[in-house]
């Protein structure tokens, strides 16, 4: 049990930041901190995917033409066989990942936008008080 | 279809799965640095042509075809981005053009009546980009690039969602809500792709099918099966992931309501065939068992639970955001019977739905531009003021009950006649215990509008007929009129969705 925890020691943060962000997202009434959990959320997920580009032994994924550069001629060929000998990791899931953290940016961005045009309209961004504001406009228009 | 594959020139014809998509997103750039908000419609206007257009291309293209597979950028799949067109996602990609297309020609009335000159601009470029981004996750083959696509047109989303705030400051917390659930449900669907990469080693949606039919399912995968369904569920307004839906529809600008109720939840309803039937196959087990235990019966329970609630509503968008929930639970219905019946019902439900919603929600608002009713009991006497709006109402509203003469009809047809075929009595009593349900929202609606009487002006005088804009009564009445067309012409609609089932059934 213990091996198991410590071969996937990656995952264990990536999991208590998961939920850490859904519960901040469930639990706080305040909508800038419901915005905090949602990146905390997200971020958690930015790690999963760079964990899973990890490859034991893997070096970092750029080929070395180190010493081989002289010879043209034998520079693919040699090249090739070198990348077949040598672990890289996997750089597609940190090139995936730069386009989520964009998409996480955007988010954010529109979120933290409605924000401050929700606190222009109610004068506040707790849920409850927004709540009520709402809920005695909507009895006030139902009769 | 001949006709339709040679609408384009074939140097243009080759390329039209990128330009569907990149069109919109280039367009969009463009409408936001227009001065004048009907500039920028004239420029959304052309686009939704050009995408509608090419949208009847690509439909011919298949047709004759096959499948088409566009190697974006000239890197061919799997390692590249794939476009993927085939008959599943083509009645999608003709939905989003042809609908879209009336929307737009619908928008300027609505749009500049509702939201200030100044953003008129930016937000025709808004909706630009939600456009592509729904054409994206429609046309694409590439399961990131699905995520990449469906937040493109959240995030758009959740920005016109809340220009509603003009007339309505609620538009702006029901946007917020929005955001918060659409971006767990991104995520969620995000985590469940990374496990499915982790599992076979590919993006590419065929490719991860192929490497999964051979290697078969574990943990890892059975780990992904359920956040993608959870999270596309979120986004296709999936029972008890719905609570999102009706705030937002329900302030929304008028326009964005009949365009995001006609394509937004189609398209991930979409998504979620796609992954649940394409790359996991219905007959491995936990897939088989999840069509009873889960899509069946939320789909029930969304069928019940959200006809009810939208008898009680007071507003009147707001009661049809609810009937969306149910219509929904309907697809979810069908697609949970994991026949090819039971899918091809599915997907003729989602375009009839399409139709009626569409209409319906343009005719409120219509009501809204004319006398800026939005409360059920402020439709009263509509039938008298502005008939032609009303008759489209009516129509589209017997459409959603299921009366026969309207697609309505047929689609509930199919589904009853798959229910059957698979020996669910319960889901065809479910079906008209549901309708019954929609004829009482339904008549709620329709008593305020003929039986009652138009309120009466302040010295007494009935009010005077106002007939809508043109340019919102015409594509009403082409979305009303095709709820009746649709239902004495099937075979257009009944064949692509039995061609979209097969597509994914493997059968032909």
């Amino acid at each position: 049990m213990l091996e198991v925890l410590v071969e996937r020691f990656n995952y264990i943060p990536i999991i208590i930041l998961m939920m850490t962000g859904l519960y901040v997202i469930i639990a706080t009434g305040n909508l800038v901190k419901r915005l905090v959990g949602l990146s905390l959320f997200q971020t958690s997920v930015f790690l999963l995917y760079i964990t899973i580009g990890k490859v034991f032994g893997g070096q970092p994924p750029i080929i070395s033409d180190a010493g081989h550069g002289e010879e043209a001629g034998h520079g693919a060929e040699t090249a090739a066989g070198h990348a077949a000998e040598v672990a890289y990791s996997n750089p597609l899931p940190h090139v995936l990942i730069l386009t989520a953290i964009v998409v996480g940016v955007a988010t954010l961005a529109v979120g933290l936008a409605l924000v401050v045009r929700i606190r222009e309209a109610y004068g506040t961004i707790e849920d409850d008080a927004l709540n009520t504001a709402d809920y005695s406009l909507e009895t006030g228009s139902v009769e | 279809m001949d006709m339709l594959a040679s609408l384009l020139p074939a140097g243009v014809a080759v390329h039209a799965p990128a330009l569907i998509v990149v069109i919109p997103l280039i367009m969009a750039a463009l409408a936001a640095f227009m001065p004048k908000g009907v500039w920028a419609w004239g420029i959304t206007l052309v686009t939704a042509i050009a995408v509608a257009v090419l949208a009847l291309n690509i439909l011919g293209q298949v047709s004759t075809g096959g499948v088409i597979s566009y190697a974006m950028g000239g890197w061919a799949p799997p390692a590249g981005i794939e476009l993927r067109v085939d008959m599943l996602n083509v009645p999608l990609l003709l939905l989003v053009g042809i609908v879209g297309l009336l929307c737009v020609i619908y928008a300027l009335p609505s749009v500049a009546d509702e939201i200030a000159k100044k953003q008129q601009a930016l937000f025709y470029s808004a909706f630009l980009v939600c456009f592509a981004g729904l054409l994206g996750v429609t046309i694409t083959g590439d399961a990131f690039n699905v995520f990449v696509f469906l937040e493109i047109s959240s995030i758009s989303t959740y920005t016109i969602i809340a220009m509603g705030a003009g007339k309505d400051r609620r538009a702006l917390t029901a946007s917020y809500n929005y955001l918060v659930l659409g971006t767990i449900g991104a995520t969620f669907f995000v985590i469940g792709v990374g496990f499915l990469y982790m599992a076979t080693g590919t993006l590419n949606i065929a490719d991860m099918a192929l490497v999964l039919e051979e290697t078969g399912h574990n943990r890892v995968t059975q780990a992904a099966f359920a956040f993608i369904v959870v999270g596309l569920g979120l986004k296709a307004a999936m029972f008890p992931l719905h609570v999102w839906l009706p705030n937002a529809y329900a302030f929304a600008p008028n326009f964005v309501t009949a365009f995001l109720a006609s394509t937004a939840t189609k398209v991930a309803f979409y998504a979620l065939i796609r992954f649940v039937f394409s790359v996991f196959h219905p007959e491995v087990s936990f897939v088989a068992m999840s069509f009873t235990w889960l899509f069946a019966v939320v789909g029930v329970i969304a069928m019940m639970v959200a006809s009810v609630q939208a008898v009680f509503q007071t507003d009147a968008r707001r009661l049809l955001a609810y009937s969306s929930v149910a219509q929904v639970g309907y697809m979810m219905l069908g697609l949970g019977m994991g026949t090819a019946a039971g899918l091809s019902a599915s997907m003729l439900h989602l375009m009839n739905h399409a139709l009626m919603k569409g209409a319906l929600f343009m005719a409120l608002g219509a009501f809204a531009l004319n006398f800026g009713v939005r409360r059920v009991k402020d439709l009263a006497g509509l039938g008298q003021t502005m008939p032609a709006s009303s008759a489209a109402f009516t129509v589209a509203g017997l459409s959603l009950v299921g009366v026969p003469l309207t697609v309505g009809f047929t689609s509930k047809w199919y589904l009853v006649t798959a229910a059957l075929e698979r020996g669910w009595w319960w889901a065809v009593a479910a079906l008209m215990i549901s309708s019954l349900l929609a004829l009482a929202y339904v008549a709620r609606l329709l008593a305020a509008i003929w039986m009652e009487n138009p309120p009466a002006g302040r010295d007494g005088t009935p009010p005077a007929t106002r007939l809508a804009p043109w340019m919102v009564l015409a594509p009403m009445s082409v979305l009303a009129l095709a709820n009746i067309y649709f239902f004495f012409h099937a075979d257009p609609l009944v064949g692509l969705a039995r061609a979209a089932a097969n597509a994914v059934m493997g059968g032909n």
